[in-house]
């Protein structure tokens, strides 16, 4: 029994951390938390919407979500000891070998 | 107000705050304990909300395995712990905190705006929501479901690839 923009504001707050945490960070691993916190937020809004709407949908697109980012995390995770393994750094500004 | 919506505003608060800490933290371990901080609350608030199963999924899942992930991460690649010299570079934090705030303040105008909290009517929990979330997955996305297995499996399967060390084998 919460009214649904309460809900979205926390989320825009959540999807707004996130979004620093990508842009200032330099640390791989923190900017693969920063992209989690993102991701939780739209999984709220999610949520929300489908008590908002009476609709069970939400919910199920938020199992996938929460599937798809255990998958990203794992990939991301590994790449990252790959490339502390390689580089020894995991500094994103300085793994700019592809960028033209 | 309601009591859950009592209940909602200390957690929102408390989870805010930890999202907050998890972008600023010096440490790095420390990010990741606050990271469980906030994924608890987003945990929390499904449950407040009335989606039981997802609300335990996301504590089971995220609180319980990739926050695992993420501290095995950091101690794996040996991250400055304390010092932290790489990270928050001044401009970046400067121009991370505009963009950030930008999108907050547009984000909040516009969904105040469309839902007002004063006229917006609560919004009940789905009637018997897990027995629900149970037909519908296995009738109608039953498709999906199989795929984000398989793409589970594939995932992990590269992770495994990813992260072996090569024992100067075949390539």
């Amino acid at each position: 029994m919460i009214r649904l923009p309460l809900v979205l504001v926390f989320a825009a707050l959540l999807f707004s951390a996130g979004v620093y945490g990508v842009l200032a960070r330099r640390n791989a691993v923190m900017v693969l938390m920063a992209i989690e916190l993102m991701l939780n937020a739209v999984n709220l809004n999610l949520v929300a919407f489908s008590a908002s709407l009476q609709d069970v949908t939400g919910q199920i697109f938020a199992l996938f979500v929460i599937a798809v980012a255990a998958a990203e995390v794992g990939i991301g995770l590994a790449i990252v000891i790959l490339l502390f393994r390689n580089r020894a750094s995991i500094n994103v500004d300085e793994v700019d070998l592809l960028k033209w | 107000m309601t009591a859950q919506e009592y209940a909602f505003l200390v957690v929102a608060v408390i989870g805010s705050l930890a999202a907050v800490a998890v972008v600023t933290a010096r440490n790095v371990v420390h990010a990741a304990l606050y990271l469980v901080v906030a994924l608890a609350c987003v945990g929390i608030t499904f449950l407040l909300v009335g989606a039981e199963f997802v609300g335990w999924t996301q504590i089971l899942i995220y609180v319980g395995a990739i926050v695992i992930l993420f501290l095995f991460g950091l101690m794996l690649t040996k991250a400055p712990i304390g010092r932290d010299t790489l990270d928050h570079l001044p401009q970046n934090r400067i121009v991370g905190a505009v963009v950030a705030l930008l999108i907050f303040v547009g984000l909040a105008t516009l969904l105040l705006r469309v839902w007002p909290i004063g006229t917006t009517v609560a919004s009940q929990p789905v009637a018997g929501s897990t027995e629900a979330i149970g037909q519908s997955m296995f009738r109608d996305y039953v498709l999906p479901f199989e795929v984000v297995s398989f793409l589970l499996l594939a995932a992990l399967i590269g992770a495994i690839v990813l992260a072996r060390k090569d024992d100067g084998g075949a390539a």
